[in-house]
């Protein structure tokens, strides 16, 4: 039985609405299921929604659909996904998405996405990193983009779909999607229980902040990349709504695994990517056997070139996971000082070659012409002819707000259970890259997509159990709750507008940056991690004193907007240094030198942070738990750190060896 | 040598404007050149330290950017008079001697503030052509109609439109005097009636572009191609479209 009336209107008559953040794959998979399911939403996004970071994915998406013949199973992608994430990962939900895989990419299919194909008009698949198996499907080199125009689409069809009541009559004005674009989500309403009612957001043209209710609240804001300055991300993943979320009281999983990809162009204002794609296709790695080598790339024969990844790694060679591939490129550059030299500089730069030059003209323009295009375009060489060069760069946020997930008796998921992707503030729901869930210490290549669109088909239905299962809309509680929001924070933004210190923002976002890019990322090192750990409390107390850069009120702000940033991103920080100092084990992503091997007996388990607010002047600090303590629809749950390994057992992750990640694939 | 050059300055003279409808002026300024330096890198110089080249303090540059490798659209701008995204315009390429590179918002679009102009017209356009497939729902239904290898090269390539602006803005015929609806819808249209599924509904997409401020409204200019950033053959699309549409209103009550 309902406990509501009415799932269209509250009491008042206004149309009950949830609230999801974030334009990208998992929130507006989440919004298509919401609709689906006849639950009207309103999508928030800083940018508009079809700018989002999810269009910077080049290479492809995941699903074992074997149309090769090779013997591939979501099975074997299953055990493939939890070996290359170093078991981390909790098993259920990870097999339920590569369950779901072939079908999503169907589903994708059909909404036309323009994949390649195959000769007989099959979708076509491609190698990608951590596995033997053609297993990436993939629209040229901007499968990302495609995947994101297609719901993109699908959600501006819904945008023009009238609302019904419960006897299927119209609403007149109401859609059952309402975009508020250039709107940035800054802080959440919880009732006295802790419920979450709804968030604070800021009309980011003209600076007004508004609360608005919400039935449940989805954030799908993607990772927090520019924590460490330059990266692979875009400009607007700076993980602000994660952080704001935290800091309401939300626990925080995993943050140290921050995974840094082996290929992309070194550059001043980004970090541009090249697809592992490019590998999946014939692309080699390879320096000069001879450090001083004065040649251009080209011009050196094949006996002078050492190519180290297919060397170590003779199964899986330059498709190694992307933490071994950046370790092993790390260190030819930086400990054996082996990077392509520089006759200009006279040193041996930090890049190495990533060759595509022996591949046949044809082949790279048609399923590699768009991120050779960026290379072309930003370096101004022709990739066709010159090897190119690149250099590691932070790219994927593993950890994330904590998600719970309801195991099924068969290992899988329980659809529609409202625990699904439920974080631990009740009524708050988090998906996609904003999430923890899929990618245990190292994601793999083309999961990102995958694991996107998954979570938000389980995020909206279990949205939709738990609104139907509520027993008060958050369009009945009392509007003083948020106006009070709203007034919290007004008075934040004026404080930020009012600061006339002599710190520049950007200047601390920069040191930020580099203390966390250098310090903690490919290896760690705790007497350097201290360091760290000082100097975000350096800045922490630095950025008291800032002066805005602009004042303006009435009208788009991107000084204060920064400023915001900027804090968020510094609590952020102190959460992913603090989890690197504590972990002392090499996991994945997450490698100390000092602790070379993974330690299953102290450290299989899930880094679980809460946010302390320093009192009194005092910083602010992080607890860290061993379990999450939460009640859901008057339910307590309570769930340890352990990870659920119960689909595939631990076992040392070797992929020296061909066919390591799988026992059912052998090379 | 190499010292010269990075001790080189790179000027730039940007339109500012305060907010909508408000009055536009000119600040010039000068930053520091690094080698690959792009507009986009230039501005963030700004972003930190506002201040002119007469050493004026003032507001920072306001201005929209989002993935600064050219998929997103978000960074558009008119630059030294011509349209382009400002994170692949590298300033060793688009400079001129000593000459400030010249920054202008887009002028057929509102501006919001500064270099960032609402381009919602745009998103709008694409609901009136119903550029989407009629999906009947994201639930497991197998996979989507075969198609070969020739037809995906030649949908995706007018897939990558990323709704940027620059057609519409080196367009003639797109003016606040005219409601032409412009190259990008029009291509959407061309692309979601190519689809083997999106072709059912061809005709709600030739009708919606049939009227006023539709296909009729292309004079030939060319422009759009010569700008587009993506290479996307809209002045093709605008034909193909045309042609459809003229087919549709000739013989479309046949098929009714």
């Amino acid at each position: 039985m309902a406990a509501t009336k009415s799932l269209i209107r509250s009491e008042s008559g206004k149309v009950r609405r949830v609230v999801v953040v974030g334009g990208g794959l998992a929130g507006l998979m989440t919004v298509i299921k919401l609709c689906e399911a006849g639950v009207p939403v309103d999508l928030f996004s800083l940018v508009p929604v079809k700018r989002s970071h999810s269009v910077c994915a080049q290479g492809g998406i995941n699903a074992s659909v074997n149309t090769k013949g090779e013997g591939d199973s979501p099975q074997v992608h299953l055990e493939e996904t939890v070996y290359g994430g170093d078991f981390l990962a909790n098993q259920p939900p990870v097999k339920a998405m590569c369950d779901a895989a072939p079908s999503i990419v169907f589903m994708l299919d059909r909404m036309g996405v323009p994949f390649n194909r195959t000769p007989e008009g099959l979708l076509d698949f491609r190698r990608f990193g951590g596995t033997l198996f053609h297993r990436t499907a993939f629209a040229g080199a901007t499968t990302g983009q495609q995947l994101l125009y297609a719901l993109d689409e699908q959600v501006r069809r819904w945008e023009t779909v009238d609302v019904e009541d419960d006897r299927g009559e119209r609403v007149p004005g109401e859609r059952m999607v309402r975009k508020l674009e250039w709107w940035e989500m800054i802080g959440l309403v919880t009732d006295d229980d802790g419920t979450c009612r709804g968030i604070v957001a800021q009309d980011l043209k003209t600076m007004s902040i508004v609360a608005f209710p919400g039935d449940a609240v989805c954030l799908a804001t993607g990772g927090c990349g520019i924590v460490f300055g330059r990266s692979t991300n875009s400009i607007i993943n700076t993980g602000t709504a994660n952080s704001a979320a935290y800091q309401h009281g939300a626990c925080y999983a995993n943050g140290e695994f921050i995974q840094v990809h082996p290929t992309a162009i070194p550059g001043a204002d980004k970090l541009r990517l090249i697809s592992e794609s490019v590998r999946g296709e014939g692309g080699r790695v390879w320096v000069p056997r001879d450090a001083k080598e004065h040649r251009p790339g080209r011009e050196v024969p094949e006996s002078g070139r050492d190519y180290f990844l297919e060397e170590k790694y003779p199964g899986y060679g330059n498709l190694v996971p992307r933490d071994i591939a950046s370790r092993e490129l790390f260190k030819k550059c930086f400990h054996e000082k082996r990077g392509v030299y520089n006759r200009e500089s006279q040193h041996n730069e930090n890049e190495v070659y990533l060759d595509v030059t022996h591949l046949p003209r044809e082949l790279l323009h048609k399923k590699l012409a768009g991120v050779l295009e960026i290379y072309e375009k930003f370096v101004g060489e022709d990739p066709y002819v010159n090897p190119m060069r690149v250099f590691p760069a932070v790219h994927y946020t593993m950890g994330g707000l904590w998600v719970d997930f309801d195991r099924a008796a068969n290992g899988s998921l329980v659809m529609g259970s409202p625990r699904n992707q439920a974080t631990s503030i009740p009524g708050l729901y988090a998906c996609g890259e904003a999430d923890y869930q899929y990618h245990g210490a190292n994601r793999l290549g083309a999961n990102s997509l995958l694991s996107c669109l998954w979570a938000g088909m389980v995020t909206g239905p279990a949205i939709a159990s738990y609104r139907k299962n509520m027993a008060k809309s958050a369009w009945d509680v009392p509007s003083s709750l948020f106006e009070k929001a709203e007034k919290r924070e007004q008075k934040k933004l004026d404080a930020i507008l009012a600061l006339s210190g002599n710190e520049n923002p950007y200047q601390l976002h920069d040191e930020l940056a580099q203390t966390m890019l250098v310090d903690c990322t490919i290896e760690r090192h705790n007497p350097t991690l201290d360091k760290v750990l000082a100097k975000i409390e350096e800045i922490d107390e630095r950025s008291r004193r800032i002066g805005v850069t602009d004042s303006a009120t009435g009208k788009m702000n991107q000084g204060a907007q920064h400023v915001r940033h900027l804090r968020n991103m510094v609590i952020l920080a102190r959460v992913i240094a603090l989890g690197a100092r504590n972990r002392d084990e090499s996991r994945g992503a997450h490698f100390k030198p000092e602790f070379q091997q993974r330690d299953d007996a102290n450290w299989l388990r899930t880094t679980m942070a809460f946010h302390q607010a320093g009192a009194g002047g005092a910083h602010d600090s992080v607890r860290f738990a061993r379990s999450v303590d939460y009640s859901l629809l008057g339910q307590r749950v309570e769930v340890k750190d352990d990870v659920d390994t119960t689909l595939v057992r631990p076992r040392p992750r070797k992929y020296e060896t061909a066919g390591a990640a799988s026992a059912a694939a052998k090379g | 040598m190499a010292d010269d050059r990075r001790a080189r300055t790179i000027a730039l003279k940007v339109k500012r404007q305060d907010g909508p409808g408000q009055a536009s002026y000119w600040h010039e300024f000068a930053v520091p050149w690094h080698p690959r330096m792009n507009v986009i890198s230039a501005l963030m110089e700004i972003q930190k330290n506002p201040v002119t080249t007469s050493g004026q303090k003032v507001t920072p540059v306001v201005w929209e950017c989002v993935c600064l490798e050219e998929v997103c659209g978000s960074c558009t701008m008119r630059i030294n008079g011509r349209v382009r995204q400002s994170c692949s315009a590298l300033v060793d390429a688009i400079g001129k001697g000593d000459a400030p590179i010249v920054l202008e918002p887009m002028s057929k679009f509102p501006v919001v503030r500064d270099l960032v102009v609402d381009r919602s017209r745009m998103f709008e356009d694409l609901k009136r052509v119903k550029a989407w497939i009629n999906l009947d729902g994201s639930h497991e239904l197998g996979p989507g109609p075969r198609q070969s290898p020739e037809s995906q090269e030649q949908t995706y390539p007018l897939s990558r439109c990323m709704t940027c602006g620059c057609c519409l803005e080196a367009c003639p015929q797109v003016s606040a005097s005219s409601d032409f609806i412009g190259p990008a819808a029009l291509s959407q249209v061309r692309l979601f009636n190519l689809h083997p599924s999106g072709k059912m509904h061809a005709s709600e997409r030739l009708e919606a572009v049939m009227g006023e401020g539709g296909v009729e409204g292309c004079g030939k200019a060319q422009n759009c191609v010569e700008v587009c950033p993506k290479e996307i053959p809209l002045v093709d699309s605008i034909a193909s479209v045309g042609r459809d549409a003229t087919k549709h209103m000739l013989l479309g009550w046949l098929l009714k």
